[in-house]
């Protein structure tokens, strides 16, 4: 189980280094094409660098609130919700974290996540539903999945990766534009090289966005097993875990407080539900629930997880 | 002269900034274990302060079982009086007492109104919960241990670990450990 932590960690650098190369990439290649010469390239490549940090910080800091208000949570105190705080206290304990923010959605579907820029600043937050579904073993199951991605700093990383991709997505879109009615006059009176670039920037400006968003998701992936095996080695309990994603699995209805932009945060995918597949698909925020309560099974019965994993 | 001077200068800081990291990292390891031990303390304790409020909401419902109640008030006294004799009277006390508190919990099952009483069904909650904190409290403690000590007997660490007098520390085990049935393939 330490080993698939470890794996799981490394692929989450490659895919964030390959968002950062393909932003810095897109810099240079939209500079050259728009000037016609590579020191604008390199101008533009750095400008891009410049506005990732800015950008980066800026979501470093309001995205926890932000995330918190869009999902409709409210704070709860311990005498609120005393088996709740006690479960996460517990987690606490059994990770060495210190105690997050607790908040509760209202909403029946079962659904949880965490947010913040590090464990010293961290959320979580569960669903009414969620707290009336689960008994205290599946809840404990979630509550350590949730404070493995505190652990994991996945919601510093969640946030990481939410802007260079939202960055990626601006920059090609605004590329298209100015492409089509800003230089068009440019191109024309610099050197080839200025056009065959523009070339590039464009098949670059149209692919750059769905590339990201796969990388996205593909971390997003990852870091959802990565969390599973964190809670198992938190709880050694990997049943509870099992059996409260197999409630959430059973459980149709939708978070209506969830969307695009956050559904990568939950438990499990809060927009589903759809069809029940057997592998992920290449724009899916989750691993097939089937699969995540399959590897967990292994786990309890004495098994190492599939292979593949 | 010039490169010689430099190259020794640059191995010295590199030398000295290293010595300084990995001592840095063993305090923080230390520190943590220290920590997770005390965290084991302050559970046990909560367990303590607890028992006597709810004996005492259990007592008017339970004529019939004084036993079970005694057992338990007199176990937690004794883990009270085994606290400042070392750490093995005290886990073999808190393990009496645990045993305790599951056979009370177990017969609380047969009493339909005081399942139902809100004041014992919070208690029970906070004692469960207790429970569970102490267990990870320990589980924690072990891995902090196991990450401490390894650190210690790894180099290059293990030579700062020794110039600096950082010790092994050794791991609880509990009853769980003992009574763990060992796995038997009959295939």
């Amino acid at each position: 189980m330490y080993e698939q932590i470890a794996r799981n960690k490394r692929a989450s650098w490659l895919l964030m280094a390959t968002l950062v190369v393909i932003l810095l990439l897109l810099g240079y290649v939209i500079g050259v094409a728009w000037s016609g010469s590579t020191d604008a390239g390199l101008g533009t490549l750095g400008l891009f660098g410049v506005i990732a940090i800015v950008w980066s910080v800026v979501g470093y800091y309001s995205g926890a609130g932000i995330v918190l208000a869009v999902s409709g949570a409210r704070e709860v105190t311990r005498d609120q919700a005393p088996q709740l705080w006690n479960v996460i206290e517990e987690m606490t304990l059994a990770s060495g974290l210190p105690m997050p923010r607790v908040y509760v959605v209202d909403d029946p579907a079962a659904n949880a996540f965490a947010t913040g820029r590090d464990p010293r600043h961290a959320a979580v937050a569960v669903t009414s539903g969620l707290l009336a579904m689960m008994n205290r073993d599946e809840l404990q199951g979630v509550l350590a999945h949730e404070m493995s991605h505190v652990g994991n700093y996945d919601i510093r990383f969640a946030t990481l990766v939410g802007v260079l991709v939202g960055m990626i997505a601006l920059v090609c879109d605004l590329f298209l534009r100015m492409g089509f009615f800003g230089f068009g006059g440019r191109s024309r009176d610099s050197s080839g090289a200025g056009g065959v670039f523009l070339l590039i920037g464009i098949v670059l400006a149209v692919l750059a966005p769905l590339g990201a968003a796969i990388v996205q998701f593909a971390v997003s992936r990852r870091r959802e097993l990565l969390a599973d095996a964190s809670a198992v080695r938190l709880t050694r309990n990997p049943a509870g875990l099992a059996s409260a994603l197999e409630k959430i699995a059973a459980d149709e209805r939708p978070l209506h407080h969830a969307n695009r932009a956050t559904a990568h945060l939950y438990i499990a995918n809060p927009l589903r539900k759809k069809k029940v597949r057997e592998s992920a698909g290449l724009f899916d925020t989750h691993p097939p629930i089937a699969e995540r309560i399959a590897i967990l099974r292994a786990i309890e019965h004495g098994g190492a997880a599939p292979a593949g994993v | 002269m010039g490169i010689a001077l430099i190259v020794i200068i640059v191995v010295v800081i590199v030398a000295v900034v290293a010595v300084v990291a990995i001592y840095n990292g063993l305090v923080r390891r230390r520190n943590q274990v220290d920590n997770a031990w005390s965290q084991i303390d302050v559970q046990l304790k909560r367990r303590h302060d607890l028992i006597p409020n709810l004996v005492e909401a259990v007592k008017g419902y339970m004529e019939f079982e004084k036993e079970t109640l005694t057992q338990v008030v007199n176990a937690r006294a004794a883990a009270v009086s085994a606290a400042p004799q070392g750490p093995e009277a005290q886990a073999q006390a808190e393990n009496l007492l645990t045993g305790a508190l599951r056979q009370l919990f177990a017969v609380v099952e047969n009493y339909p109104d005081l399942k139902a009483n809100q004041n014992v069904m919070a208690l029970q909650e906070e004692l469960t919960s207790t429970e569970n904190k102490i267990s990870f409290a320990r589980q924690f403690y072990n891995d902090s241990v196991m990450t401490y000590n390894v650190t210690i007997q790894q180099f290059p660490s293990t030579i700062i670990a020794g110039m600096f007098n950082f010790r092994e520390r050794q791991f609880f085990r509990g009853e769980e450990a003992d009574r763990e049935v060992p796995k038997v393939d009959l295939t």
